[in-house]
């Protein structure tokens, strides 16, 4: 039976109401639940292509809930792993060449790279947004073009400031500080104390961009306005390239090489005082303290909280969004979209991001109080990332331009440039006008 | 002969001749683009960061092969010898070109670390230095760390290569010329190198192609970092057309590498037809 999209949002509003008050449908079994249902095809076999895991737990309640997909519905799903950073282009190769996994977790703008060669999974994803009290908007943004979702919003890996909290008190900070300049200072006290900083300069796909990100819009600036005309030569940037001269002067050497695992090595070897990275960080320190005496010391001394607020005084920060997406190739359509119904509904999703520990935030509203985000303090400067996120492009829609921008680090490049003195810091503005122009197509 | 032609079309032809197509276009991942003539193209010659991957590309490739030219062959002159465990030093020898390239990447990454360098930590043990070199970071650095390690990675072949050449060498030669009173830099200088010629003209022009198209080792160990200081025209190619979408332009980067390639290949082909040196001979 063919369910219509006034279908749905008619058989789930009762429903809708109950996800926005958080309720989490105790007891039932998603599968057995009323509302939208696909009928795998006959011999159905699918396979998944994700992320390798940073937190383990997601990957173990990941393949669970599978397993339990496939004892409910005789469908069998093989699940790979590819380093993260490989995604984007295995996924821009299964794109083009029509060939590859039938599902794949992809990141920030690939589904508008593509938009043609997925899957429409509208329907799946407006009764998913009813029944669990609607999507967070920044994930959505990622997952839908033109009122379409092209795939579904997985989760939201947030970044935030980690650090150890007996140094900044040593610097002679009793909190962390909240603000850009307030950071600027503390890090300058840091390095007099023989513990620096680091953010990543180098061509970190998520740290790299995360930190660019923020150093621009913190100050105002933005690669374009609502048009997609560029606009990253301007006042605001030049403010933003300014004050990241000056953080850079305070930061432990090597930082323009950085890819993304190093500033979480350095801190956890004790050679760094703040980072900003996902909860990976923590995590192992935390993990681990039962094998390594040291890094139980240093759990206990990890604090996390929001990067500062900048001039434009607002919280305004990129993260990494993930997208699951059906290749419109895949003869299996009815399964793979019964099978990501299967793992977004409750109790399967909730319980992935449980065990995420902190990793994957929400992107229904719905499973907004999941308790692991108050099991740790530290896990609170996470929960929110999902609500909070800047797409990627702002002011300008998403789509190949802002993809396209983000993969040929044109803002990470001119930090980079300008904090290492090989360029001016209008010199540097100056270039990444031109190259985003490129993929603007002025 | 059909099946050979079929075969040259299929895997070679179509394949070259899609990506020249490609980079008259605009394609781009999932869209096959429309002719825009030499756009792309014009687009690169004014683009400062192609500029510097062709710079990075040639600097890296010369510097590489030179090296690896020298090292390669004093190790083939001292393999030829009559050493003891003459076999077991052969097998060493290879190891570097047997690893995984990715896995060798892997262990310079290591090696060059910011905060980690074995190197870095060992200099400082024995007080020559009083801080960490910042390997992957300082563009100079960086250059020269990713062909240190690419040359330890391409002396193998280079060396096996070259030793698989003076074998070929009659022993006759070496001891007519003793006896004519020769010192060893004139046996090497007018029997060996001579008679080597050739070999090390496709010796070197496979290890230069290798080198010009190196991939793995940049996107591990730098990803064109700092500042694009490392890009190669490959990894730049691969970074705009796969990663960032722009077939087009990507394909244009790889196409505008066929020239250097072609040279390469040329000299070596003129430089093999030409009978002397096949003799032994000068021009």
């Amino acid at each position: 039976m063919k369910f219509t999209r006034r279908d749905v949002i008619r058989t789930t509003a009762g429903v809708a109401a109950a996800g926005a008050l958080g309720s989490r449908f105790a007891g039932s079994s998603a599968y057995a639940q009323e509302g939208l249902k696909y009928k795998p095809e006959e011999g159905a076999k699918l396979r998944l292509l994700r992320w390798s895991p940073f937190v383990q737990g997601d990957e173990d309640q990941w393949l669970a809930n599978t397993k339990r997909f496939t004892e409910a519905t005789g469908v069998q799903v093989r699940i790979d792993k590819e380093s993260w950073e490989d995604i984007r282009p295995k996924a821009a190769v299964a794109a083009n060449v029509g060939s590859g996994p039938d599902l794949m977790f992809v990141w920030f703008d690939d589904p508008h790279q593509y938009p043609d060669k997925l899957h429409d999974v509208t329907e799946l994803g407006e009764y998913l947004g009813s029944k669990y009290g609607g999507w967070h908007e920044g994930p959505k943004q990622y997952a839908t073009r033109g009122g379409k979702f092209l795939g579904l919003p997985l989760a939201t890996i947030g970044n935030a400031i980690v650090y150890r909290e007996s140094w900044v008190k040593e610097a002679g900070f009793s909190e962390f500080p909240k603000d850009t300049a307030g950071l600027l200072e503390l890090c300058k006290a840091l390095k007099a104390k023989g513990h620096p900083a680091g953010f990543t300069h180098g061509h970190g796909v998520g740290d790299g961009n995360n930190y660019a990100h923020w150093l621009l819009w913190s100050h105002g600036g933005q690669m374009v306005d609502e048009s997609g005309k560029v606009t990253i030569n301007s006042p605001e940037t030049l403010k933003a390239i300014e004050y990241a001269q000056e953080l850079y002067k305070t930061f432990i050497p090597g930082t323009e090489s950085w890819l993304d695992v190093n500033n979480n090595r350095a801190f956890l070897a004790g050679e760094l005082s703040v980072i900003a990275n996902g909860i990976s960080a923590y995590n192992t320190a935390k993990i681990n303290k039962d094998k390594d005496p040291k890094l139980a010391e240093m759990a206990k001394d990890i604090r996390t909280t929001n990067l500062p607020i900048g001039p434009v005084g607002k919280s305004v920060e990129l993260f990494q969004v993930t997208t699951a997406v059906i290749f419109d190739y895949t003869p299996y359509p009815n399964a793979a979209k019964a099978y990501l119904q299967f793992m977004f509904e409750d109790p399967q999703m909730p319980a992935w991001i449980t065990s995420s520990a902190g990793y994957c935030c929400q992107t229904l509203k719905a499973f907004d109080n999941n308790p692991v985000w108050t099991a740790d303090p530290n896990n609170a400067a996470y929960a929110k990332a999902s609500a909070t996120l800047r797409p990627n492009g702002y002011a300008g829609p998403l789509g190949y331009a802002s993809a396209a921008t983000m993969a040929d680090y044109v803002l990470v490049d001119m930090f980079a440039k300008a904090v290492t003195g090989q360029a001016t810091p209008q010199e540097a503005m100056e270039e990444a006008e031109k190259r985003a122009n490129r993929y603007y197509r002025v | 002969m059909l099946p050979a032609a079929a075969l040259l079309l299929v895997f070679l032809t179509y394949p070259l001749g899609l990506g020249v197509w490609l980079g008259f276009t605009d394609a781009r991942i999932g869209r096959p683009g429309i002719f825009i003539g030499l756009e792309n193209y014009e687009y690169l010659w004014s683009d400062a960061v192609f500029w510097l991957s062709v710079f990075n590309t040639l600097l890296y490739t010369i510097s590489a092969s030179i090296l690896k030219f020298a090292l390669g062959l004093w190790l083939a002159l001292i393999l030829n010898q009559n050493l003891p465990f003459k076999s077991f030093f052969r097998a060493i020898v290879l190891l570097p070109w047997v690893v995984p390239t990715v896995l060798s990447a892997i262990a310079f990454w290591w090696i060059y670390d910011a905060q980690f360098s074995i190197l870095s930590w060992a200099l400082q043990q024995m007080g020559l230095i009083d801080h960490r070199i910042n390997f992957l970071g300082d563009p100079t650095n960086a250059r020269a760390s990713v062909i240190a390690a690419n040359v330890w990675r391409g002396i193998p072949f280079v060396a096996i290569t070259l030793l698989a050449g003076l074998q070929t060498i009659p022993q006759s030669l070496y001891e007519a010329a003793t006896l004519d009173g020769a010192s060893r830099w004139q046996l090497f200088r007018y029997v060996t190198l001579p008679l080597l010629t050739p070999i090390i003209a496709i010796t070197m022009t496979f290890s230069v192609l290798f080198t010009f198209t190196d991939f793995q080792l940049i996107y591990v160990l730098t990803r064109g970092g700092p500042v694009n200081a490392t890009h190669l025209m490959a990894t730049l190619s691969f970074q705009r057309g796969i990663s960032g979408g722009q077939l087009g332009e990507g394909a244009a980067i790889a196409v505008a590498m066929i020239p250097f390639l072609l040279a390469a290949i040329l000299f070596s082909y003129f430089g093999l037809q030409r009978r002397k040196w096949q003799q032994g001979g000068g021009d």
